[in-house]
């Protein structure tokens, strides 16, 4: 149920963006280089438009108020302060300060993407290698259930997690961003199993290991590329998800929140400090993108393993 | 998609071939499956049989291949108990009364037959929350889909190099958190100190600018506005990921193709249509209805930029939902009734999404 980064259309076909080809042909002469011109150009302007309110995000987070609500808006700060990062971080209009939100933020979603990981792999590792009988229809299962709405979900969960005691506690949160995880992380696993080689489990086998240590020791550090690229796609779903996090967690208790809730609760409590606005939500964006970066490289090269198919 | 062969079968006397197919559940096994001496993986423990707690398990997985079932069920547990139970539970609640009396115990629970419908279908703010819902799909994935495409076949022909810029800046877009990317926007488009009004209200006259109209412009209060920046706002989260997928099934066309194309002295728009386009039919029909899913019952981006949706004239269907369930005094009944009402709109989708992907051959 991942909102817009799950697809299943991804897993399979060819190379990443990292893999691109020269440029297609680009003719001999002047026309030829104009044309490479303009192709460039138009890449800047794409990056450009593209970065441009996230960069408008972080300018804002280090401008002093009296710049932010300058007549006339400067694309970087004229006096850089980290006035506003101060006051997220020393509790400001919350009382709290950002680490309690940040470290709930961090325990929740990589608990989930822990939990969801493994439990997807070994899903994964049944659907890929063996037929049984209710094979395809799990398989369907799993691509519709990703399409039921949560705004429908969560009116029956809010019931039942309040019979089960599991109202605004982060171990609810964890539960469901699991299991909401599943569905995508197994579709997208599934290739990276099918893609290792049977036969280096039967040499595994042959030589004397057993269904345990081959699974730790073969398969599992061949489809850790694999299990990068499924968990950017779980950590990324419940580093941002809303929806549930807004329903069960109490506002009378923002020591709970989440990163997402404690950023709009901050909206809604100081609603024109944009300085200390854009400051939470600078820190907020943060880990995502680290993590993206970090593992780009990884997921591009997991992502085309996975599109080798036997 | 065969079984996993069992490993250990060549030294094996006696044993049955374990890719056997279903049918030989019930015959008997033959002497020396069951010894309890080889193991699903292999044939070592000759000596342990001394063991028989370690080894009585994996027999009995093993004779009635239970491996695929005991692998999958963890995932099934919990995609069925946080899932599919849930979507069951509010579909009963939709036929019920069910409110928060019945949730505290107070009051008894009453089946209502399709009350709960007849009241949604004959409340008018069912039908302006649907027409934004049609309305807003109807925009934004025809423009997510149309600069996403443009930019995969941009990537497709930029150098290696200036590729991986550009896409890895698109893709910082496509991993900023949604309500990140909401409050930016909200920022950018506030009435006082935002920077879109000020640009606006510096535009000449002939481009729709000038101050009168722009200086303070609140674009939160009523629907038209907040659905462009809604707009806005989700063909900037969406587009990268169409741009990479679109560039991904490009990768996938044999350039000869194109060569032909060239040299026959095509234009690239006839090219798009007449190559590109029928080759990658089955991935634009999937991230079609992939976005037609994510972009009707859209509920994060509004629910926020509305101010928890405050004004009835900009809720759609995703909110409407939601602002029915969880009222004071909450009616979960209705609210599952609309629930439902969402869910079948987008299962219809779905079904055409699972059609396609199993056209692809995602199922094999």
């Amino acid at each position: 149920m991942t909102a817009r980064q799950g697809a299943a259309v991804t897993a399979r076909p060819g190379p990443l963006p990292s893999a691109g080809p020269a440029v297609r042909a680009p003719g001999r002469g002047t026309t030829g280089r104009l044309r490479a011109v303009a192709l460039n150009a138009t890449g800047v302007a794409v990056a450009v438009v593209t970065l441009a309110p996230i960069a408008w995000m972080i300018s804002t987070a280090f401008k002093p108020q009296r710049e932010i609500f300058s007549l006339t808006p400067h694309p970087l700060p004229a006096h850089p302060t980290l006035a506003n990062f101060g006051t997220v971080f020393s509790g400001g209009a919350v009382g709290i300060t950002f680490w309690t939100f940040f470290v709930n933020s961090l325990l929740v979603t990589l608990t989930a993407v822990a939990a969801s990981s493994l439990i997807a792999l070994v899903a994964a590792v049944a659907v890929a290698r063996f037929a049984f009988r209710f094979r395809t229809s799990f398989l369907i299962m799993l691509l519709v259930v990703q399409m039921l709405p949560q705004q429908a979900l969560v009116i029956a969960l809010f019931i039942d997690f309040r019979a089960l005691n599991l109202l605004d506690s982060l171990p609810g949160l964890i539960l469901l961003y699991t299991a909401f995880a599943l569905p995508i992380s197994i579709w997208m696993l599934r290739n990276f199993v099918a893609a290792v080689p049977r036969e280096m489990e039967e040499a595994a086998a042959i030589d004397g290991a057993g269904p345990a240590r081959i699974f730790w020791r073969i398969l599992f550090p061949l489809v850790a590329p694999g299990l990068v690229a499924t968990s950017v796609f779980s950590f990324i779903f419940a580093w941002n998800e809303y929806i549930f996090a807004l329903t069960f967690l109490s506002p009378n208790t923002p020591g709970k929140f989440t990163l997402p809730i404690y950023v709009t609760y901050f909206m809604g409590q100081h609603s024109s400090d944009w300085g200390a606005i854009m400051a939470a939500s600078t820190l907020y964006t943060i880990p995502p993108i680290a993590f993206f970066l970090l593992v780009q490289r990884r997921m591009a090269r997991g992502l085309v393993a996975g599109a080798v198919k036997g | 998609m065969t079984k996993l062969p069992a490993p250990g079968r060549p030294g094996r006397p006696g044993a049955r071939p374990s890719g056997a197919q279903a049918d030989d559940l019930a015959a008997p096994p033959p002497p020396g499956a069951d010894t309890g001496l080889v193991t699903r993986f292999g044939a070592r423990r000759s000596g342990q049989d001394h063991l028989p707690w370690r080894v009585r398990p994996g027999v009995l997985v093993r004779r009635y291949h239970l491996a695929p079932y005991l692998l999958s069920a963890p995932a099934l547990a919990g995609v069925g108990w946080l899932i599919v139970w849930p979507t069951v539970q509010v579909g009963l609640f939709s036929f019920q009364n069910y409110g928060i009396l019945q949730v505290a115990g107070v009051a008894p629970t009453r089946w209502v037959g399709l009350a709960n419908f007849t009241t949604t279908f004959s409340d008018p703010e069912f039908w302006v929350s649907l027409r934004n819902s049609v309305l807003f799909a109807g925009v934004v994935v025809p423009l997510t889909l149309v600069t996403g495409t443009c930019v995969g076949l941009l990537l497709n022909r930029l150098g290696r190099r200036m590729s991986v810029v550009v896409s890895t800046s698109t893709l910082l877009a496509w991993a900023t958190p949604t309500v990140a990317a909401t409050v930016i926007f909200y920022w950018l488009f506030n009435p006082d100190g935002g920077v879109v009004d000020w640009a606006l209200a510096r535009l000449p006259g002939w481009l729709g600018g000038g101050a009168a109209t722009w200086t303070g412009f609140n674009w939160m209060t009523s629907a038209l506005p907040v659905y462009t920046v809604a707009t806005l706002l989700l063909v900037w989260q969406g587009f990268p990921f169409i741009a990479v997928s679109v560039l991904a099934g490009l990768k996938t066309v044999p350039a000869e193709l194109y060569e032909a194309a060239r040299v026959d002295g095509a234009t690239p728009w006839r090219t798009f249509w007449k190559i590109t386009y029928p080759l990658l039919k089955p991935i634009f029909l999937v991230l079609l209805l992939l976005s037609v899913i994510w972009d009707f019952g859209v509920f994060t981006q509004l629910y926020i930029l509305t101010g928890s949706g405050a004004n009835l004239d900009e809720y759609n269907l995703g909110i409407y939902v939601y602002q029915r369930a969880f009222s004071t005094p909450p009616s979960y009944g209705l609210g599952g009734a609309l629930a439902l009402v969402l869910t079948f709109i987008l299962l219809l989708i779905t079904v055409g999404y699972v059609r396609a992907s199993i056209k692809q051959g995602a199922l094999r």
